[in-house]
């Protein structure tokens, strides 16, 4: 909460009453602040990446009201009466999401520094289309970028969660 | 980063109007945020206001008048909402199918066509494919309001003819004319377009899908040349040269497929395009790509008749 040492009076606020990850966050932030930072920098919660910074690689990729969007590029006001999901949400009791078990079945991941982009994506695209086939997948994940593992055992780890769901 | 601003959440289009008034080039309007926020964080845009248009009812709507054939869409609504409405998959499936290859689905999920067009990007999609239908936007200012071609809006690279308190409300898109279908093609290095290339056309006899259509007139056709250039543009001396040529004439099964009209018509194009050279390549290239997506564009439009 170090940023929250640093308000300054001058700087207008505006209240948000949000969920993230199923919690109700409450606070007010300032309109320039990124929807990556708040989660990052205010909420502890690390698992969305900053890397391009312009929209283009998906590290950043979070869900709001189950749309990807770039936190990176998304300003946390507009997040204001929404649900917000990362990768922090995805499992529950302890248990692993269909999507994070396939992504370790299927080794699709070196460095795992796109892997929550990733998940949360593919999250979206199942939901919308629980049976996609390659090309769909592949569609719409050209939007998220790894740079270790080439694209292959990603889709098949994304075709093997759309089996199990 | 960003720097701090104040951001102002209007609840009409006359509030928003005086508040870039009062404000002048100390503010602008924000929408989608997908450019202007990163043109901000570079600190090559800097704006002490932000007047948020979202917050104006009626602006997010998609709307179309069955007996004049007007789509009439809002500036705040998004490239997935475009994608997804009814009213465009029945009416205007190929605005349907190139909005789904706007640049990434987060980008599509909160970027607004209003904001598109305004940012005059030169690589915007809708700001070449649109120009296929005698597009028409609706301007709200101080002095009242305007309708102005699509054309129009766009002056150069980031630059429209809006004035400072000027703010784009409403697209509107006439229905093509009857038995006219179109295909829009980009070509380039994932979701940013080097150049793309939108035909329709309309032939006589009218012909459905898989009949001969080897002896077919071509009645009337559009070009659109965009993301090659400063701005998008419509090619008039292309059209001219395809306009009652046959289908065997422009695409011909002999010869290679080489038809000297339409290889005339694709230098015309890409001489119009105004192509640049950037990373993606010289404009050399990027004209001669033009032209043989002309051709490619040209014969998909007539596969989805």
């Amino acid at each position: 909460m170090a940023i929250n040492e640093t308000q300054r009076p001058d700087i207008e606020r505006i209240p948000v009453n949000l969920t993230v990850n199923g919690r109700t966050v409450t606070d007010n932030v300032p309109p320039e602040l990124t929807l990556l930072d708040f989660l990052r920098d205010w909420l502890g919660l690390k698992g969305a990446k900053r890397s391009c910074d312009m929209q283009v690689c998906g590290a950043c990729t979070v869900l709001v009201n189950g749309r990807a969007v770039s936190s990176c590029t998304f300003l946390a006001f507009e997040a204001r009466n929404d649900e917000v999901t990362t990768i922090e949400g995805l499992a529950q009791d302890g248990e692993l999401h269909p999507l994070q078990q396939s992504f370790i079945d299927n080794a699709a991941f070196q460095c795992g520094f796109c892997t929550p982009g990733m998940i949360l994506a593919a999250k979206s695209l199942l939901d919308q289309n629980p049976h996609p086939n390659e090309e769909e997948i592949r569609a719409y994940m050209k939007g998220n970028i790894c740079r270790c593992t080439g694209y292959k055992k990603i889709v098949e780890a994304i075709e093997g969660a759309a089996l199990v769901q | 980063m960003l720097r701090p601003f104040k951001l102002h959440e209007p609840t009409s289009v006359d509030d928003a109007v005086s508040l870039l008034g009062q404000f002048g080039e100390e503010a602008k309007v924000y929408c989608g945020g997908t450019e202007l926020l990163l043109a901000m964080k570079e600190g090559l845009l800097r704006y002490n206001h932000l007047v948020n248009i979202k917050t104006i009812p009626g602006l997010d709507e998609v709307g179309y008048d069955q007996a004049s054939g007007m789509l009439s869409i809002g500036a705040t609504v998004t490239h997935t909402a475009l994608e997804h409405s009814p009213h465009i998959q029945s009416h205007f499936p190929m605005i349907a199918e190139a909005e789904g290859n706007v640049a990434n689905v987060r980008v599509r999920n909160v970027g607004t066509i209003g904001g598109n067009l305004c940012f005059s990007e030169p690589h915007s999609d809708p700001g070449a494919f649109l120009l296929l239908f005698d597009t028409q936007v609706e301007i709200q200012g101080s002095g009242g309001q305007r309708t102005i071609p699509l054309a129009e809006l766009t002056l150069g690279p980031f630059e429209t003819c809006l004035e400072d308190d000027e703010i784009l409300t409403r697209i509107l898109v006439p229905q093509f004319p009857q038995g006219m279908t179109g295909a829009y093609l980009k070509f380039g290095y994932h979701a940013r377009p080097t150049l793309g290339v939108g035909v329709s056309v309309r032939l006589e006899p009218k012909t459905s899908t898989g009949e001969q259509i080897e002896g077919a007139v071509v009645a009337e056709v559009r070009v659109a040349v965009g993301s090659a250039g400063p701005k998008a543009v419509r090619v008039a001396e292309a059209e001219q040269l395809l306009v009652g040529k046959t289908v065997a004439e422009l695409l011909p099964r002999s010869n290679g497929g080489e038809s000297s009209t339409m290889n005339e018509a694709g230098r015309i194009a890409g001489r119009a395009s105004d192509a640049m050279d950037d990373i993606h390549g010289s404009g050399e290239y990027k004209e001669h790509m033009v032209g043989v997506f002309l051709k490619r564009a040209f014969a998909e439009a007539i596969n989805t008749r």
